[in-house]
């Protein structure tokens, strides 16, 4: 079946693949925002992650411990923005902002002897006879581990979140930090881990783009992917399941720009190359007008230092 | 961080710092730092004034990238026309490139208040794509063989931007870059829009009470940021880099952030900032050279150094909070 010159059934198994970076990261960051710290250093802590986890890899020959490498090495890049903004109370923007500027020239630094050369490669999920189901089989059952785990941590978060006394707590602070230290809550603590959590997620996300989606190092490889986990969590208005569905979104626009530039559509290849961005765009403007505004679904205190004074 | 990649430091940082402007080859590197320092200044100024308003625009380097290829493109398009105007009119198009591509950020955050950092920063790469177009479709050389790149300006004397005295490195953007410092001081200190500027960053609601129009001062500060990264990358097409090309954008519109906030977010702080800024990258080629250093370092170390000022600048606001609170 082929429409267009695309393969409709390769386009869902690669949309799959495709958005797996951007949901990390986003997931990542839904956290962090949820706990009121607006970290705008995806991009920089997503592009360590894909240096370190590639790093790890190579060396060692396993991409399970490259990406463990990766989500250490961006857990590492978001401690020193943790300790900036909430043990010296910089401001969150500008730290955020140091944050992408100081990840992509060390990633490009640590990546100098790393250009050229081919990761390990990271085995498919053997699902037996389900794989062989036509069209659906090589859709949803023919990817990697980390496809599945991915899925999965958006469903553990959102549920820790909803149901959980941590998921609880983590919220609170998030919408009134004054609050959460009068009820004894460690604000500091919370927010520290949350930034750490992100971290880790947006470096498991960078690392899947240099071990899997591209699979090599080149500069710049994340190519503005933090910034869009950072848009895509303003679209899922602070919530876990609909990370999923805008990463889906996101991811299936890029693939089947790059689907189009394939098939050879008429259309130019840098119109094609700008649309995820100007559809981003265009899908912020849409969250941000209308009835149901989305910042009126944002954490109250996002983006405010707090300091205990009493 | 030097001594971790095998280079002895102290060895480093004189490359970097000392050599430029005392080494041996001294007299080409101080007119290299005019050069490099020039756009710096030029959307760092820009910048500086929204991050004083809150309004935080971080694509300079996309209104960069536009600046250059409207101005490019007047001057391209009356190709062998020798005019004394054909310049000044480039000159404008480059700042209404620039000031159009900071209008859509500011457009939609004042009517659909849409985030203005994430929209900026995203236009970033649409520019980048427009620029590859430009370089190898639209204002390609028809003369070049077919190789991406505009024709080069420095052999077409009505629009190119030449050193105005002879090895200092002084070009029109230089000049720019020395009124706008002046410009900006002069708006912060004097003028009541430099006052609603400072009053909005530090009280946004006591800056509405004061009757200060937000929206107003979104467009402002985004458009003169906007133009004035246009005018730097129009210079800097038009004069170094000489050509439109696929890659002439060397990061100048990120590095501006840092030379915002270096120069604490001051106009005449800037103008040293830029300059300091300017020699690490002049220093870090001369490193990379002469050392061995990889010029990624330089980045990273740009980078620490924002970290490093953040934390000292927000120390010394602290211990300013906790005196007064003991007074009170």
């Amino acid at each position: 079946m082929m429409l267009g010159g695309i393969d409709p059934t390769l386009l869902v198994a690669s949309l799959m693949v495709a958005s797996v970076p951007i949901m990390l990261a986003a997931l990542g960051e839904l956290v962090v925002e949820k706990a009121g710290v607006l970290n705008l250093g995806v991009e920089g802590m997503m592009i360590m992650g894909a240096i370190c986890g590639f790093v790890t890899a190579v060396e060692t020959g396993s991409p399970t411990l490259g990406f463990l490498g990766g989500a250490v090495g961006a857990t590492a890049l978001s401690l020193v923005f943790g300790v900036l903004t909430q043990v010296l109370l910089t401001n969150q923007v500008a730290t955020g902002l140091a944050l992408t500027l100081f990840g992509l020239g060390l990633s490009s630094l640590i990546g100098q002897g790393y250009v050229g050369i081919k990761p390990p490669s990271t085995p498919d999920v053997p699902f037996g006879p389900l794989a062989d189901i036509p069209e659906l089989g090589i859709m949803f059952f023919s990817h990697d581990w980390m496809v599945y785990a991915s899925i999965l941590l958006v469903a553990g978060v959102a549920a820790l979140l909803r149901y959980s006394r941590a998921g609880l707590v983590l919220r609170a602070v998030g919408e009134s930090h004054e609050a959460a230290h009068a009820l004894g809550y460690k604000v500091m603590r919370i927010r520290m881990l949350a930034i750490m959590f992100g971290g880790a997620l947006a470096g498991l996300g960078g690392a899947y783009v240099s071990l899997v989606r591209v699979p090599q190092w080149t500069d710049g490889i994340t190519s503005g992917a933090g910034w869009i986990a950072l848009a895509i969590v303003v679209f899922a208005s602070w919530k876990p399941w609909r990370v999923l569905l805008g990463a889906y979104l996101f991811g299936g626009i890029t693939v089947l720009q790059l689907n189009l530039q394939a098939a050879g559509s008429a259309i130019p290849v840098e119109y094609l190359s700008m649309a995820p961005y100007l559809i981003t765009i265009l899908v912020l403007v849409i969250m941000s007008s209308g009835k149901g505004r989305a910042s009126l679904n944002a954490p109250a205190a996002l983006g405010q230092t707090f300091h205990a004074s009493r | 961080m030097f001594a971790l990649l095998g280079k002895n430091p102290v060895e480093a940082i004189r490359t970097i710092f000392w050599d430029p402007i005392f080494g041996e080859f001294a007299f080409y590197f101080r007119g290299q730092l005019l050069v490099k320092a020039a756009p710096l200044i030029l959307i760092a100024i820009g910048l500086s004034l929204g991050f004083r308003a809150g309004v935080w625009n971080i694509g300079a380097e996309g209104q960069y990238i536009m600046g250059a290829i409207f101005g490019a493109a007047v001057g391209l398009a009356v190709f062998p026309t020798e005019n004394r105007l054909i310049y000044p009119v480039m000159v404008v198009a480059g700042a209404f490139g620039g000031w159009a591509w900071a209008m859509i950020p500011a457009i939609l955050k004042t009517v659909f208040r849409t985030n203005e950092i994430l929209v900026s920063l995203l236009l970033v790469y649409v520019a980048q794509t427009v620029l590859a177009k430009a370089a190898t479709g639209f204002l390609r050389n028809p003369e070049g063989a077919g190789f991406p790149g505009s024709r080069n300006f420095s052999s077409y004397p009505a629009a190119a931007n030449p050193e105005l005295i002879a090895g200092t490195g002084m070009h029109w953007g230089v000049v720019a870059a020395f009124v706008a410092v002046i410009a900006a001081f002069i708006l912060l200190q004097r003028h009541i829009l430099g006052f609603q500027i400072k009053l909005s960053g530090q009280a946004p609601r006591a800056a509405r009470f004061a009757g200060v129009n937000p929206n107003r001062l979104v467009i402002l500060c985004l458009g003169i940021s906007g133009a004035l990264a246009g005018l730097a990358g129009l210079f800097e097409v038009t004069g170094p880099s000489g050509q439109i090309s696929i890659d002439f954008n060397v990061g100048y519109g990120f590095t501006a952030i840092i030379v915002a906030f270096l120069g604490r977010l001051n106009p005449v702080g800037i103008l040293f900032a830029g300059l300091l800024m300017a020699l690490t990258y002049i220093g870090g080629e001369m490193a990379s050279t002469t050392l061995g250093l990889p010029s990624a370092a330089i980045q990273a170390f740009q980078g620490m150094l924002l970290f490093f000022l953040l934390a000292c600048d927000l120390l010394t606001n602290f211990r300013i909070r906790l005196a007064q609170r003991e007074r009170a």
